[in-house]
């Protein structure tokens, strides 16, 4: 076995808890009330970013974690601070709005090849505001490399080469590659570390430019943050050479025609009192309308 | 990507496992074929794999017009890259409108990796599709006839529209249960269609150690009637209620979320946002609130009977039939009932 160091790349995502939707969510036409939502690092990116972790505490390299968002963003790259991330950097820029998933792993893959080397490139296997688990796939793609998808287990790493178990729908399978590689993690591959208090005491000042633009002082501020290497980078599409006609708007096939919220229809059952007539009753008209055999 | 092809076809991919076709493709079919027609175009399969021309007969009897077989010894084995080199090459050489695909693990790996080649849209875990014109406000222009590919998102708590007008193939990933199977029938015909792809070895670039199939217990999707419990059941001990209101109506036992969670059953018998959609002819909810993660996964139900203490339980706003009470006493005796038969 030869040692090598590996160099990580974690591309994370901030996402409203669609979790918390309660009936304090809820407006009062039964629509959901997203603002009340909190924004949360997706759970999965966890997984992702703790893989990255144990990798460089078992084969020493790096982790760097990138997001692309509003500023406020930024959340999630400390929380990656906090937890052992080396480096975290923020894609902003209005003209990435209302990209779909294709945009999106055009500019991720312009962000990660502006890196100067990477060996592994680690997602979470789907985001919980969309679902889609397409961005890892379409970014691996766009990097020419492969992609490990569904990740379960990381079973071997050594000489460039990695070996994973990875989730089949009714089964699973061991699968072997070449470095670089993609992989989208799982929630049952790991149990993400929590955050160090001295890294949290440390990371906590860390801010991005565009975070400290509305504050008064905000150059000085930029400069002495910089100074004490708390400054979290931030890159727009031009520092990533991207296209434009892939971006945005322009660079997403996928338009949204309508969107509904789901409302529970109210009331309309028919109610069955619980007695052996009431049940009865009940049978007796599944079998009329031949629902029931 | 290709141009906006209105005579193009409507095309499914077919997947199997080892020469065994998954159903989600049988089911896609079916809606395919609708779509197809409306379209006024053919629904054909596309079937990339080793030595599996035996399949073109099942998928002829669900009704196929054309089957493209690409029979290559290299597509024996799914790997991402093979398999979608194998599939932009056909879409570039015929030019489909509409490509469908199964929303199962392997679907949901191999069409983000197509799109992304093809530079085209792809819309994932598709509840619903239909064909409608669409009224671009920006442009003031109306596309006709476009595939409206309706989803979840959001944890279930909005259904979107998505649209692809102008890079083509219009493409989605549908969920697994969701588009009822057509009815098989022997007597139809379909053109087969022999296709060659330029794989390389190069393309292939994972080494396959070892793929274990697990036996899945139970096919929920194919219940014409399931009867689940929440986590009102308490304990597992009483959850057997649920499995013997399930044998006497010939049905099947599942769980919510919250039901697995505390481990009165398995995860193969989740039905819900995280685990299986059904759509069967009757849906027994036994101590179950009605929560979306799980009405997501059932309310397409035809008949849904919801059996619970709570009055205000969110369940009895989807149901068709509500039972206020205690499901201990209520299950024993509908058995009774079911068994006499009235």
């Amino acid at each position: 076995m030869r040692y090598m160091p590996y160099d990580c790349v974690v591309l994370i995502k901030q996402v409203p808890d669609t979790k918390a939707v309660t009936s304090r969510a809820m407006n009062d036409d039964g629509t959901v009330n997203r603002a009340v939502l909190p924004a949360i690092f997706n759970p999965e990116d966890l997984n992702a970013l703790e893989l990255a972790l144990w990798i460089r505490q078992n084969h020493s390299g790096t982790v760097t974690v990138i997001t692309m968002g509003l500023p406020r963003a930024c959340d999630v790259l400390r929380e990656s601070l906090y937890r052992g991330a080396d480096r975290a950097i923020l894609i902003t820029d209005r003209r990435a709005a209302a990209s779909d998933t294709l945009a999106t792993s055009y500019i991720l893959s312009c962000a990660v090849k502006k890196l100067e080397s990477y060996d592994l490139v680690l997602c979470g296997r789907q985001a919980i505001d969309g679902d889609t688990a397409q961005v890892g796939p379409q970014t691996a793609e766009k990097l020419g490399i492969p992609q490990l998808t569904y990740v379960e287990e990381l079973l071997e790493l050594n000489d460039g080469r990695i070996t994973v178990r990875r989730g089949i729908g009714s089964g699973w399978e061991k699968v072997q590659a070449e470095l670089p590689v993609l992989l989208t993690v799982m929630d049952s591959a790991n149990t993400p570390r929590p955050a160090g208090a001295r890294r949290i005491m440390k990371y906590k000042k860390a801010r991005s430019p565009s975070e400290l633009k509305k504050e008064d002082n905000a150059e000085e501020k930029t400069a002495a943050l910089r100074k004490k290497g708390l400054l979290i980078e931030e890159w727009n599409l031009d520092d990533i050479k991207a296209d434009l006609t892939w971006c945005g708007r322009n660079g997403s096939p996928t338009k949204v025609n309508r969107i509904q919220s789901v409302i529970l229809t109210a009331g309309g059952h028919k109610k069955i009192e619980p007695t052996d007539n009431g049940l009865h009753e009940l049978v007796h008209e599944l079998i009329e309308d031949h629902t029931i055999g | 990507m290709i141009e906006v092809n209105r005579t193009g076809e409507v095309w499914v991919f077919a997947e199997q496992q080892n020469g065994e076709l998954n159903e989600v493709s049988l089911e896609l079919l079916g809606r395919g074929r609708q779509l197809a027609e409306k379209l006024s175009v053919k629904v054909a399969v596309v079937l990339p794999g080793h030595q599996v021309g035996s399949l073109a007969e099942e998928l002829t009897a669900y009704g196929a017009d054309k089957i493209y077989i690409m029979d290559d010894p290299l597509l024996a084995e799914y790997q991402t890259n093979s398999y979608a080199r194998a599939l932009c090459e056909l879409i570039t050489r015929h030019k489909p409108q509409i490509v469908l695909y199964g929303a199962t693990p392997l679907g949901r790996d191999l069409a983000p990796r197509i799109a992304s080649t093809m530079k085209a849209g792809l819309t994932a875990d598709c509840t619903d599709l239909q064909i409608e014109d669409f009224f671009d406000p920006s442009s003031k222009k109306t596309h006709r006839n476009l595939l409206q590919q309706i989803r979840p998102a959001f944890g279930g708590n909005i259904i979107a529209t998505i649209v692809n007008y102008d890079r083509w193939p219009q493409m989605a990933t549908v969920r697994e249960g969701v588009m009822p199977m057509p009815e098989r029938n022997g007597q139809l015909k379909a053109e087969v269609v022999t296709e060659t792809v330029s794989i390389t070895p190069d393309e292939l670039p994972l080494k396959i150690l070892d793929r274990h199939y697990g036996q899945k217990r139970v096919n929920l999707k194919a219940s014409r009637i399931i009867v689940a419990g929440g986590a009102g059941l308490g304990s597992r001990d009483s959850f057997q209620l649920v499995w013997d209101l399930a044998n006497a109506l010939g049905g099947a036992p599942a769980g919510s979320r919250a039901a697995v969670d505390l481990g009165f059953i398995d995860h193969d018998y989740q039905i819900g946002q995280t685990g299986t959609t059904v759509r069967p002819a009757l849906y027994i909810a036994v101590g179950i609130s009605g929560a979306i993660q799980h009405t997501a996964g059932m309310s397409e139900s035809a008949r849904i009977v919801a059996i619970n203490n709570d009055p205000d339980a969110p369940i009895f706003q989807i149901a068709h039939y509500g039972i206020t009470g205690d499901f201990s006493d209520i299950i024993p005796r509908l058995i009774k009932a079911i068994r006499t038969k009235c």
